[in-house]
Order: C-alpha cells, then structure tokens, then sequence
C-alpha cells in the first residue's frame, strides 16, 4: 500500500504539470482577405509567423469561414475589410473582424488576447472587434481590451501550476486515507474490539491521525524534490514556512477525513462523501478558475474551501517569498479550522451508541 | 445484593425504536463463575451483553459490572473486562506478537510487562513458530484462541466472549474450554455466549433468552431436572419452540 501511496501521486504531479496548462496552442486560424494589398498579406505573415497559430486557411467568402467553424475546422477567422490598407493611411484608425470559436470559453479568451496582441504589434491603430461564435448562436460582442497582464509571455505555467497540483494530491490522498480508515475498522469489526477497551477517544483519533500526517508530510517532501528537480520551480520562499503551514493544513483534512469516517457505515458511503468534498474543493479552490470570477456566494462558499488556502499559501511562498506576516490570515483561519474539524472528528467518535 | 457478585442485573432493557431486543432482564454473576448466556439467534443476548461491556446504552434498567454502574462508569468497567467478539477482532495485518503489544499498550500495561505476557501467551498456545507471521494467515482455531489470551492480557476481572467457538473443530473447542477453565481457576469471571449445548453442560450456571427474556436461569443440572430431560440440547428446545 505504501509504494501505491507515494507512487501514484508523483506520477500524477508529473503528468498534470506538463498536462493542466492555460496556454492555447495549435490554433486553427483562417482569414478572409477582402483587401489582397501588402499591407493584409504582412499582417497574416504575422499570425503565420507565430507559435500559437499554426494552420493557416484562405477563406474566399464568409460562409465558407463560418461553414469551416461549425465544423471545428477552424478556431479563430480574421476578416479583412476592403480597402483595409487605404483606410489605415488615410483614417490612420481601422477595424478588423475577428470571429472566434467560443466552445471553449476560456481558450476563447485566451486566443482573443493572442490576436489582439499580434494585431496590435502590426500596428497600434487598429482595433479589433470579436465575434465571439458558439456552436448555436452567432452574436457579435464588443470586447473590451483586456489587460494584458493577465497573459504573459513569460509566465512558465508549470511553475505556476506545480505548487497547485502539488496541494491537490497532499489532499486528495490524506482525506482518502483518513476517510477510509476508522470505517474500514468498523466493517472489518476490529473498532468494536477498541471501543470495548478503557482508550480515549482523543487518544484513538491522535492515533488515528499521526500514521496519515506523517504520510501527507512526506508526499509534501517527495513532491517539492520533484518540483525543484523535474520543473525547476523557484522557491523563493522560506522551506520552513511551507512546512509549518502544511503540517497545520493536513490536521484540517484528517479531520474532514476522520469525522465523515464516523458519520458512515461503509467504505463506499465514506469514499463517495469524500469525493463529493474533494471535486468542490478542487474546483473552488482557484487553482484552475479565478476565484474572483466567482458569483458572490461561491466566493463566499470558498471561505470555508481549505484547498483554496494552502493553493494561496504555496504559490505566495514559493513564487513570491512571502513570509509569515503575509500569510497570517490564511494560517490564522486554517488553524481554526484544524481546531473544529478535530474537535468534531473527536466528538463524533462514539465508543457507546 | 451480595458482595461476591460481579455482575448485577435488573430490569435491564433495550429498545430499538418500537422493537423490544432486550426486555427487562434481571440476573447476577458470582466471582469466578463460568456463565452460560444461551438464546436462539436474534433472541437478544448479543444486544444484552453490549450493554454490559459499555458499547450500547441500554433504555432502562440497572446494571452494575465489577461494581460499576453502566451509564455512569462505561469507560471504568473497560479497564476491569476483557472481550472477545463473534467475529475475529484482532488486527489481520499485524503480526501475532504486535496484536499482543498494540492491545497491551491500549490497556497501559508497561512494556515490560508485554513482553513477560506475549512470551508466556505465546508459549502457552504454541504459536512460537507463527509469532512473527500475520494474523491474518492463521487458521480460525489459532485466531480464536489468540484473540481470547488478548482479552485476558490485562488480568481482567470479567470476561465476555460473545460466540467465542462459532466455526472451529471439535479438538480446538475442547482447547478453548481448558483455557476458559484454567481462567476461571485463576479467579476470573466468565461470561459466555454460545450455541453449542454440550458446551452449555460445561458452565456452572445457564440463563436461556427466548425474544429478548430471560426464560430459565440454573445449573445445568437443575433445568435438566425442571424440564425432565437428559439434556440441554432438550431444555433449550423445549424453551426455544415454547
């Protein structure tokens, strides 16, 4: 079991951090010439010179491009307008049509930057307006310039996604374990021997606890050496801190763990709850989806998400050196957090029924 | 209420909603008796005897085990019994000799002292050739004589051994009675389950259950006398069908 415990995660880690990346690559791109100048043709040598966009398709009308998108041929079509050229040296301000395949709402968004960038390179006065297309509707939808922060060249997702990923799995295995594990005990019939001995029941969860933090401790450490040596990811912060939150944060999960142990009769009962927890932790946590993209009472929702503190706590410190001071809110509530989730593993043990 | 009585039943009763499993039993166990807790399955004496040990609260009723109240004292009552369950309860995946030391430590008893009672524990069932190999891969028989030395490991006052026979050959069981004997011999109490009657003639006193009551409470001897039969096979059938 131990192996398959240790094994199993890292392999994940590898491949999730080379796997679970926001960069959109390999976009299909087709373009409607209507201008045919040297102007046009510079601007589509730009998008051909690009990484991001690889298959290039001349489009003789815009039914064919629009046929040619509904039929997932193409992601994106830049329309240029006739006498684009002209325009731009008279008007010195022209637009461009750009239609994206919007299936995929965030690769959308990502490949509306990629092409406002480009045409933006070729040349600051032309603005581009984004038809954004879906498989059954065509609206047109005014796109306001987003900030270009939000993508940047630079950013090496792995390192942004590792720290991630490495949380998901120190939590997914501990509350696995510690789900399974005082209900497997009831099924097996050995509790029924404990609960006729004089143990406490805040010894049996200490107990019960330990074996898992020092598990989730060592996925931790395992996890880091592969971070550092597999992708290289910076750890600006202090080692010390990390492990001081991490050590607080499992106590959260083995209590999560441990309480929806009791509550159950079954394993699968308690791997089904513990898997009802994991995928909205995960998915609230903010670690694939800004959690300030939110509706308000998700956000409000992932107050209560410990996933989403030990994501904010791993990136600030690893990525961004933060120290104690910094992450005292996040340590603050995880702590508390650790302290009822105990308490309530410990009241929910009941030697006497 | 006599001194000698280690254990002290009245009225005790158990209700699982509408349904009455334990209906007002009222009994008592003498210091270093053997005794015989008989029923027919689903009659109650599982339910009856986990309210004894301190698992399961009872309705109402009193109780008292080695001279402790049940509601107020489970967890002191603990310390002074032992039991072993129908189904095996020790730990499959730990070793004979780490099931003795992991129940030792639950019962505080010192290291030392572990290591004295897992030497003779050992010696005494003849298991030296299977100390270091998981319980798990011994045969029932083993299983079963190892699980009732662990109940014992911290010289409780009383034992409960729910079934303790339930599967094994006739030449293991006989070997589980001289370790219950030689128990009762060294002064304590037992108190056992079971469905075997020849095992019933083995006890110094028998309490049959029929739905949840206590029916007939004597020696063997005596009920067989009552019931004007040669056996307790008969006394238990005469019982059961009512």
């Amino acid at each position: 079991m131990l192996p398959i415990i240790f094994v199993l995660p890292l392999l994940q880690l590898v491949i999730l951090s080379n796997a679970a990346t926001f960069e959109v690559k390999n976009i299909k791109f087709g373009y409607i010439d209507n201008d045919h100048t040297s102007t046009s043709r510079d601007l589509v040598e730009k998008f051909n010179a690009s990484t991001y966009f690889n298959v290039l398709t001349n489009f003789s009308s815009e039914a064919l491009a629009s046929a040619a998108m509904l039929n997932g041929e193409v992601d994106v079509v830049l329309q240029i307008p006739q006498y684009f050229e002209r325009d731009l040296q008279k008007e010195k301000h022209n637009s461009l049509g750009v239609s994206i395949n919007a299936i995929d709402g965030a690769a959308a968004g990502v490949e509306n930057v990629y092409v406002t960038q480009i045409v933006q390179g070729f040349n600051q006065n032309i603005k581009v307006d984004v038809l954004q297309v879906s498989d059954k509707q065509m609206q047109a939808i005014r796109i306001e310039t987003i900030p270009l922060f939000w993508y940047n060249k630079t950013l090496n997702y792995k390192t942004f996604m590792v720290p991630g990923i490495l949380v998901l799995l120190v939590t997914m295995i501990t509350l696995f374990l510690s789900g399974m594990n005082i209900v497997r005990e009831k099924e097996i019939g050995t509790l029924e021997q404990i609960n006729v001995t004089p143990i406490k029941k805040s010894q049996f969860i200490i107990g019960k606890l330990f074996p898992f933090w020092l598990i989730g401790m060592g996925l931790l450490t395992v996890g880091l050496l592969l971070a550092k040596l597999i992708f290289n990811v910076p750890m600006i912060g202090s080692l010390p801190l990390m492990y001081f939150y991490t050590s607080i944060y499992i106590l959260v999960i083995l209590g999560i763990g441990l309480f929806i142990s009791n509550f159950t009769d079954t394993q699968q009962q308690a791997m089904f709850i513990a898997w009802f927890f994991t995928v909205i932790f995960i998915l609230m946590s903010g670690l694939f989806t800004p959690i300030e993209s939110m509706p308000k009472w998700a956000q409000t929702i992932t107050e209560f998400n410990p996933i989403k503190y030990f994501v904010q706590v791993m990136r600030m410190v690893m990525l961004k050196g933060s120290d104690i001071n910094d992450i005292l809110p996040q340590l603050l509530k995880t702590a508390f957090y650790a302290f009822i989730m105990n308490g309530l593993a410990v009241w929910s043990y009941k030697k006497t029924n | 209420m006599n001194n000698n009585n280690v254990i002290e039943v009245q009225n005790l009763t158990k209700m699982f909603g509408d349904f009455t499993a334990v209906n007002a039993i009222s009994f008592e166990v003498e210091k270093g008796e053997i005794f015989g807790f008989l029923g027919a399955n689903g009659a109650g004496k599982t339910t009856a005897m986990k309210m004894l040990i301190g698992i399961s609260n009872p309705t109402s009723g009193k109780a008292n085990v080695a001279g402790l109240d049940v509601y107020k004292q489970a967890e002191d009552i603990k310390k002074n019994i032992g039991y072993m369950s129908q189904k095996f309860a020790l730990y499959d995946d730990l070793t004979v000799k780490e099931n003795i030391t992991f129940f030792g430590g639950i019962y505080g008893l010192s290291r030392k002292r572990i290591k004295e009672k897992s030497a003779t524990l050992i010696e005494e069932l003849g298991l030296e050739s299977v100390a270091k190999k998981l319980v798990g891969s011994l045969p029932l028989g083993w299983k079963q004589k190892l699980s009732f030395s662990v109940s014992l490991l911290h010289d409780p006052k009383i034992v409960f051994l729910d079934e303790p026979t339930g599967g094994v050959d006739p030449i293991t069981r006989r070997q589980f009675w001289e370790l219950i004997y030689k128990a009762a011999h060294q002064g304590t109490t037992v108190f056992v389950t079971t469905h075997y009657m020849d095992e019933a003639e083995y006890c110094d006193r028998v309490s049959i259950m029929v739905n949840g009551k206590i029916e007939a409470l004597d020696t063997p001897k005596k009920l067989k006398q009552q019931f004007n039969v040669t056996n307790m096979n008969d006394v238990f059938l005469k019982l059961a069908r009512g």
